[in-house]
């Protein structure tokens, strides 16, 4: 159980400042998976990271309202939910299962509309990763939320 | 017995080791997995899906069933976790041994 916070200023002052870039550098990670290493199995667990550096360190009293655990099931089921509609909503379109090239998005044309259905999946993956893995590390705790 | 038992593991290696003499040369461009459908990957997939990390764009598009087994994966594993690990009423200490006091006694 980490019912209080880190006494330490050193250590809440370092977490607290390396907090933010770690989103950052995760949405870099899950953005930029078309051009680099990267996507969104890597993007989840650096955005679950940081919110895991969290808890630790301000404790799960202070931690818990900034990030509510039952948000991260939710946030798991959604990840899932983006990635299977994006696989059945071309069904609905006369299209095979996951065929990016036929989403209801009539703007962007056939290999533009194919990347941004990879960018929609790598979302949906982040979002399920990062929802699964602070949900194991609550569970873990053994806290009673 | 032991014995026997050595004999057989060193058979086993020795017909591994007898399988890898027929398997391709690593990194060959004429091994059987590198000309059935990878080559169309990587020549396509700047046509197809205006992707230059062919890892991405065969991970998310071509084998997108792959992924989404794996993320389905990954969400049963955090629902397994769950169930297991879950601090139910009846699960605390005090309420168990208040209920099952014989078994620690």
């Amino acid at each position: 159980m980490i019912k209080q916070h880190y006494q330490s200023i050193i250590v809440q002052t370092i977490c607290s400042l390396l907090i933010p870039f770690i989103q950052l550098f995760a949405l870099y990670v899950i953005f930029h998976g078309h051009y680099g290493p990267g996507g969104g199995f890597q993007g989840g667990v650096l955005l679950a990271v940081s919110i895991i550096l969290q808890r630790l360190y301000l404790g799960t009293k202070i931690a818990h309202p900034k990030f509510p655990p039952k948000l991260t099931m939710a946030f798991a089921a959604v990840g899932l939910l983006i990635y299977g509609l994006a696989g059945i909503i071309p069904m609905a379109y006369g299209a095979s299962f996951l065929d990016y090239g036929s989403l209801p998005l009539f703007w962007v044309h056939d290999a533009e509309l194919r990347a941004l259905g990879i960018l929609i999946v790598e979302i949906g993956i982040g979002l399920g990763v990062f929802g699964t893995l602070v949900l194991i590390f609550d569970n873990l705790v053994g806290e009673r939320w | 017995m032991r014995w026997l038992n050595a004999l057989i593991m060193l058979l086993f290696v020795a017909l591994m080791l007898y399988a890898t003499v027929g398997l391709p040369d690593h990194a060959d461009p004429q091994a059987p997995a590198n000309v059935h459908v990878s080559p169309t990957y990587i020549e396509d997939t700047i046509e197809d899906t205006h992707t230059p990390n062919v890892v991405t764009s065969v991970l998310a598009d071509y084998r997108g069933y792959d992924t989404l087994g794996e993320t389905i994966v990954i969400f049963t594993a955090g629902l397994a976790c769950v169930l297991i690990l879950m601090k139910r009423k009846g699960n605390d200490k005090a309420t168990l041994s208040k209920h099952h006091r014989s078994d620690y006694m």
